[in-house]
């Protein structure tokens, strides 16, 4: 009799029979393991969670009072008839790519990830496996990322170019890792950084469970932005352009997103400069990604899937695609818990 | 074409006009002269000949990257500039190069004298020297389609600020039939002599879409009306015993209309029109696919002229007598006009685009209420006084057209846009009732705020039923109101009819899907409104004709 897979895909989500669990469902459930704290991975409403002790602070703080389970990277723990362990994914503070064993068969969901270490996150570790579920948000060969390094560079002068100008510089970024992956590498000496509401709130869990972060100043009604000539500000994606803009005076707009490589998308979005920057990985990214864990049966989610399961076709990789209702890298759609987090 | 690429990135980097502007300026005082000249060839839509096809572009990107063909071809559309997904699948470049612009399409005319294994060799040397914008640059010399965010006027102005020359004049010494190779900067900005170029049109004259009542504008006296043709805005040239005749765009569209030579023998040397191009039969344009056939074809042959014979259908006299008259009133040049051609004959392929009587604005609305029937698309309101000004202006003139003819109707496939739009939904099929069934009758891409096309792109991922390669089919359970500018009979689609224009004027939150419209009503519009004679095929390029 052929076994029961490891995984299988619902309506709910990825499901683990032999654990009787969910992996990042999107319907309420009785046992979900998160990958990490973003929206469309980290939904409210699931009777028990589990996920990394770095991921667990910003889940209580967006969802409230949960019961979260915690286990560290690398610690396993029976569940049913899986062994389940957490293996850094290098995406945001506490992400990890789930690893699931049942009677020696090992599947591995990545979750949301990227390859190079940002200096924030504890950085990706691959994981050997049989099946491998993996995200190709920016799986197209038009997608590779400049290093950091570079990146980061072109962020502090443009910032430094603002300075001097006189132009407050406004750059937005997601409230949950992109923001203080910026805060992390920028150049502190170049001026002031203030944040958006949203973003100091999640500034202010991750420095509570120590990580380190320089120093910023919350924008609110009574501060005058005047007081902090020079300064960087680092906003919501929704909040540029808005009015709350306007207290800044002379600004100008930068955008940071692995969209940012296509120039369309880099107009349509209408910021004076975009920064390609992504905490999901690339093309090279997500096929050494793949490479690495030996897997031979893939499925692939969020992203250019169909392409993608073709291309892995081609490479002589078991290729699927899984329907999910994870949003990938969105440019516009607001976190919808991050903006009511203000 | 690092100060090039430096020029390119500065007007990238801002969407207000005046760094683009000044960027600009900065760039015609400091670039060689050369590039000068190419950098406003380019921008004013001139382009080194094509030396390499696209297809050789593409595969030996391709191999380059090391991947597939056919990855290279599905990445393209969600890019949606072969230039640039050139530019982003290529491995970076190990060396550099500081070779000019007029150096590199240098190398690219040079392309043309070489066989197919040389010229591989050289673009993917180029390929290999270039930093990544500068390559994008370079594939886009040699794919052609050069879009800098900067337009025609904002290019004229920035240069009539490096230079001190009047804005307007430059406008007149840009325009005509001159390439990089026949002129140079000096003499085409600098010491510009006008008579050297005896096909030199004008700038065209633009006008708004009228969107408050005529009323405001005053008294009815004070105002001229005429149709609103629905075909190609142009300008009749003829001097020195020649005919030129350009589009809008200024494309010198001469040899496309060979029976507008015959205007030579009716008009003296020395006359500049500003007119319409119609496909015209007894009486009345023809339907416009009519006219889309001879914009298609460089050389005609005889059957399509019988077919689709045209004529220009003159609205007004910029030079007369071999004099630009240009800043006289209206009323004065249009008095001239009718002296000119008002009398010919008919078969002279110029003909006067009559005025239209009123002597109230109520009557005036009357008649353009009319304006299907008789082939136009609206109503032009032309100041007796007004000037014939360059480019689009508010004020003296203003375009009134009819209102689109609408229909609401049901979504029923997506499929993902290009470029600006890669990441939503924007293409969209759209059906009507037919009993129990839902007959496809039209695609749409535009009206769509940024919002609401994030909105329908989240919901379009939640409901998908099957996919058809790129194409999805959703759930029908939205109504869009669907504008259009014409219907007419289509065997070539289901639902027997096609439309003109057509894009998404409202989503009809408001309607279930239930109440949208049915194959009836389109084909009780079509009986109504499709004789008319105006209207033509979808899917063909909007051809902006004022
Ligand atoms: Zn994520
Ligand atoms: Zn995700």
């Amino acid at each position: 009799m052929a076994r029961d897979p490891v995984l299988t895909f619902t309506d709910r989500g990825i499901y683990c029979p032999a654990g009787d669990f969910f992996v990042d469902p999107w319907r309420p459930v009785d046992r979900a393991l998160i990958t990490h704290g973003h929206a469309d991975h980290a939904r409210p409403d699931h009777r028990r969670y589990m996920a990394t002790p770095a991921a667990a602070p910003v889940m209580r703080f967006r969802l409230g009072d949960i019961a979260i389970d915690t286990l560290p990277y690398g610690e396993t723990r029976r569940i049913g008839g899986a062994d389940v362990s957490f293996h850094p994914a290098g995406h945001v503070p506490g992400s990890a790519q789930i690893r699931i064993e049942v009677a020696g068969e090992v599947w591995v969901v990545s979750g949301d990830y990227k390859i190079e270490p940002d200096g924030l996150c504890e950085p990706f570790e691959p994981v050997r496996c049989h099946a491998f579920i993996t995200e190709c948000t920016f799986g197209l060969p038009v997608f590779s990322w400049a290093p950091q390094a570079q990146v980061m560079a072109e962020i502090d002068g443009w910032w430094r170019a603002c300075a001097a100008e006189g132009n407050t510089a406004v750059i937005g970024a997601y409230a949950l890792g992109k923001a203080q992956r910026i805060l992390a590498n920028v150049d502190t000496s170049i001026g002031p950084i203030l944040t958006h509401g949203a973003i100091e709130n999640t500034n202010e869990v991750l420095r509570a469970q120590g990580i380190a972060l320089p120093d910023t100043i919350r924008v609110t009604p009574e501060m005058d932005p005047k007081d902090h000539p020079g300064a960087l500000v680092i906003a919501t994606p929704s909040a540029l352009g808005t009015p709350w803009m306007r207290r800044f005076g002379p600004v100008s707009t930068g955008f940071a997103s692995g969209w940012m490589r296509l120039r369309g998308v880099r107009r349509r979005r209408a910021a004076d400069r975009g920064f390609v920057l992504s905490d999901h990985v690339d093309w090279d990214g997500v096929n050494s990604a793949i490479a690495e864990t030996g897997a031979e049966r893939v499925f692939v989610t969020h992203g250019y899937t169909s392409i993608f399961r073709r291309w892995l076709e081609d490479q002589g990789y078991d290729a699927r695609i899984v329907e999910t209702e994870f949003t990938g890298e969105s440019l516009d759609d607001p976190d919808p818990q991050q903006e009511t987090a203000q | 074409m690092k100060r090039f690429a430096d020029l390119f990135a500065q007007l990238d980097q801002t969407t207000r006009i005046t760094p683009k502007v000044a960027a600009l300026a900065a760039y015609f005082q400091d670039a060689p002269e050369d590039d000068r000249l190419w950098t406003i060839a380019l921008l004013s839509g001139r382009r080194p000949k094509r030396t390499v096809t696209t297809t050789l572009l593409r595969t030996w990107a391709a191999e380059r990257a090391g991947i597939p063909l056919w990855l290279f071809e599905e990445s393209y559309p969600i890019v949606g500039d072969l230039a640039e997904t050139i530019a982003l699948v290529l491995p970076p470049a190990t060396r550099g190069s500081d070779r000019s612009l007029t150096d590199w399409i240098g190398v690219i005319r040079g392309l043309s004298a070489l066989d197919e294994d040389a010229r591989k060799t050289a673009i993917l040397s180029a390929w290999n020297s270039l930093g990544p914008l500068e390559r994008f640059l370079f594939n886009k010399l040699i794919t052609g389609g050069f879009r800098m965010g900067v337009s025609q006027k904002l290019m004229t102005r920035a240069l009539s600020q490096a230079t001190g020359i009047d804005e307007a004049e430059l406008a007149h010494r840009l325009m005509g039939d001159w390439t990089p190779e026949t002129t140079s900067f000096d003499a085409l900005v600098l010491t510009h002599d006008p008579a050297a170029d005896l096909s030199k049109p004008y700038p065209f004259y633009l006008a708004y879409q009228l969107d408050d009542p005529p009323e405001d504008h005053g008294s009815p006296g004070d105002w001229h009306a005429e149709w609103k043709w629905d075909g190609i805005r142009g300008q009749l040239v003829i001097r020195g015993g020649q005919h030129f005749v350009w589009s809008r765009g200024e494309e010198l569209m001469t040899d496309r209309f060979p029976e507008l030579a015959a205007a030579r023998d009716f008009l003296p040397d020395g006359t500049v029109i500003d007119g319409e191009i119609l496909a015209w039969g007894d009486g009345a344009p023809l339907p416009f696919n009519a006219l889309q056939k001879r914009i298609g074809r460089k050389t005609v042959p005889k059957s399509l002229l019988r077919d689709a014979p045209v004529i220009v259908k003159a609205y007004d006299l910029l030079e007369w007598q071999g004099e630009d008259i240009r800043a006289r009133p209206f009323a004065d040049r249009r008095a001239l006009l009718d002296r000119l051609v008002g009398a010919l004959p008919p078969e002279a392929p110029v003909r006067l685009s009559p005025l239209i009587a009123f002597d109230c604005w109520d009557a005036l609305a009357a008649t353009r209420a009319t304006s299907r029937d008789k082939g136009a698309e609206g109503v032009m309101l032309k100041h007796r006084a007004s000037p014939y000004l360059s480019g689009r202006k508010k004020g003296d003139w203003w375009k009134w057209k009819v209102d689109p003819l609408t229909i609401d109707a049901v979504m029923i496939y997506a499929q993902q846009g290009h470029g600006r739009r890669a990441n939503l939904f924007t293409d969209f099929t759209f059906a009507v009732h037919d009993g129990d069934a839902l007959v496809p009758f039209t695609k749409a891409y535009s009206g769509l705020t940024d919002a609401e096309f994030r909105k329908i792109t989240a919901w379009v991922k939640k409901n998908t039923l099957e996919r058809y390669g790129p194409v999805r089919a959703v759930k029908p359970e939205h109504v869009f109101e669907i504008a259009f500018e014409g219907i007419q009979e289509s065997p070539r689609h289901k639902s027997g009819v096609a439309l003109r224009f057509p894009r998404m004027s409202r989503w009809r939150h408001d309607k279930p899907v239930e109440e949208a419209n049915t194959l009836e009503d389109l084909r009780a519009m079509l009986a109504a409104y499709g004789q008319g004679g105006k209207v033509g095929v979808d899917a063909v390029t909007p051809q902006e004709t004022d």
